[in-house]
């Protein structure tokens, strides 16, 4: 057994929001300054360069990369060896987010009731998926999610006969349903199998993995790269005005499903993909 | 074409304007975004007076971070301009002229755009740090309660933005998606 103080968390997951906002992962930063010297088309090779000096800007200055600072997404993996010493882990947690987004000068962007619509003004609370996993560590991946391309997602329950290709076609779809609103260039995350919710959380799930990392099931990282080659074609771009650079990456996680089913959900993330993860 | 243009402005100026053209702004906007729409909406069929003056006038759809110590405003990009479209022929009827977002308009929208000779630019989305240093005033005039969401009256300086639908109608998400496609 090993005892973690929530003191502990709320720091960690203060910083963490703050943090996210500012530097974009390695992975997705140089997935955009890639992009910007491939680009062809002429708006969209202008706008990938303002978006570079954004992240620039950004880090240097701590100014958010995005005034949608988003609403803070949160997996965390609980060690079941772990004791939690202090408060309740989510009011921990929440606290966290509280204490970084008034800190780190972020947006609040949460509003209580979703038809009332009074903001919370501290951008609580927080989305948190618990896992319970071996272990006497504490894991928290925080992933502050934009509404913009948040707005633009969608989950499909097709029919086990529709099979692959019923997936790339959902897929395809949403994305030129999306065009410019989602912010491209985008990452798009795929959740296949489970019920309705598992793949919508699978799919939030897939924004958060390293974009040059590919599935490690061979045949789904064969459909994440040719997805992406297909979406690339259809010339959306960034901004949506025109280009070869729509989506930055594809990824897609699944999980078994039913017998009679075959869901997919598309959480479109645009390309202020913000995820920081810590092991306490 | 890159032009450079001082807001507000007029009817005569904003039919020179066209689709795909890059436009530096500079002078007075005004930020609002979907609370403060509903608002002036809710007032203006009233028959109340609305908080900014329409005529002539620039509305940036934008909810900004909160300024650090010495900053004129926080990172202030570009919102999904559809959730104010059920708003904006209405605005658009009585004098407003230009409408800075992001993503695409509705039909009506752009009907009214057309009506009215207006246009509807597009700032790049998610580049809100960048965007920020061409903000060099700004100033909640109305709706303070709404915090992010309150009327800002801003002076900005070479403020860049693409014009996407122009007076005419035509409509930059369409006809540049296929030229590209053309290129392939
Ligand atoms: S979709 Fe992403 S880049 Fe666009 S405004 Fe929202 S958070 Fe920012």
């Amino acid at each position: 057994m090993r005892t973690i103080h929530t003191d502990e968390i709320i720091r960690n997951v203060k910083e963490m929001c703050i943090e996210a906002n500012v530097h974009l992962s390695d992975d997705m930063e140089q997935a955009i300054r890639n992009a910007k010297e491939k680009e062809t088309g002429t708006l969209g090779k202008q706008i990938l360069g303002q978006l570079c000096e954004n992240m620039d800007i950004a880090a240097s200055e701590q100014i958010p990369i995005c005034q949608d600072t988003g609403m803070a997404v949160l997996f965390v993996k609980v060690g079941q060896d772990v004791h939690i010493e202090g408060m309740n882990i989510t009011d921990a947690i929440n606290e966290g987010v509280r204490q970084g987004y008034k800190e780190g000068y972020l947006r609040k962007s949460v509003v209580a009731d979703p038809l009332l619509r009074e903001n919370t003004k501290d951008n609580t609370p927080a989305i948190i998926h618990y896992d319970i996993v071996p272990g006497d560590q504490l894991e928290i991946l925080i992933a502050p999610k934009g509404f913009g391309s948040e707005n633009m997602s969608k989950v499909f329950m097709l029919k086990p006969a529709d099979g692959a290709e019923g997936v790339k076609n959902a897929v395809i779809e949403a994305v030129k349903d999306a065009g410019p609103n989602a912010c491209p260039p985008i990452v798009v995350g795929v959740g296949v199998g489970g019920d309705f919710e598992k793949a919508a959380i699978l799919a939030k799930k897939a924004l958060t993995r390293n974009t040059t990392e590919g599935s490690s099931l061979p045949h789904i990282k064969e459909m994440e790269q040719e997805l992406l080659e297909r979406i690339n074609k259809l010339g959306i771009g960034p901004g949506g005005l025109g280009g070869a650079t729509t989506a930055l990456a594809v990824n897609i996680e699944t999980y078994p499903t039913h017998i009679a089913g075959l869901p997919v959900a598309v959480n479109m993330c645009c390309h202020v993909n913000r995820h920081v993860k810590r092991v306490l | 074409m890159d032009k450079r243009i001082n807001v507000p402005f007029t009817k005569d100026e904003v039919v020179t304007l066209h689709a795909g053209d890059y436009v530096y702004l500079t002078g007075t906007i005004y930020s609002a975004r979907d609370a403060a729409h509903k608002r002036m909406y809710d007032t203006m069929l009233e028959g109340k007076e609305i908080p900014m003056e329409l005529k002539n006038n620039v509305i940036y759809y934008l909810g900004p971070t909160p300024a650090r110590e010495g900053q004129v405003i926080g990172s202030a990009g570009p919102t999904t301009a559809s959730r104010m479209d059920k708003y904006t022929p209405l605005l658009l009827d009585n004098g407003l002229n230009g409408m800075i977002g992001k993503g695409k308009r509705s039909k009506e929208v752009i009907d009214a755009i057309v009506r009215n000779k207006a246009v509807y630019f597009a700032a790049v989305g998610g580049a809100g740090a960048l965007l920020s240093k061409c903000i060099k005033k700004s100033e909640v005039i109305a709706y303070d309660d709404l915090g992010t969401e309150s009327i800002r009256k801003m002076e900005v300086e070479n403020f860049p933005v693409i014009v996407v639908i122009d007076s005419e109608g035509n409509n930059l998400y369409e006809t540049a998606v296929e030229e590209f496609r053309k290129t392939l």
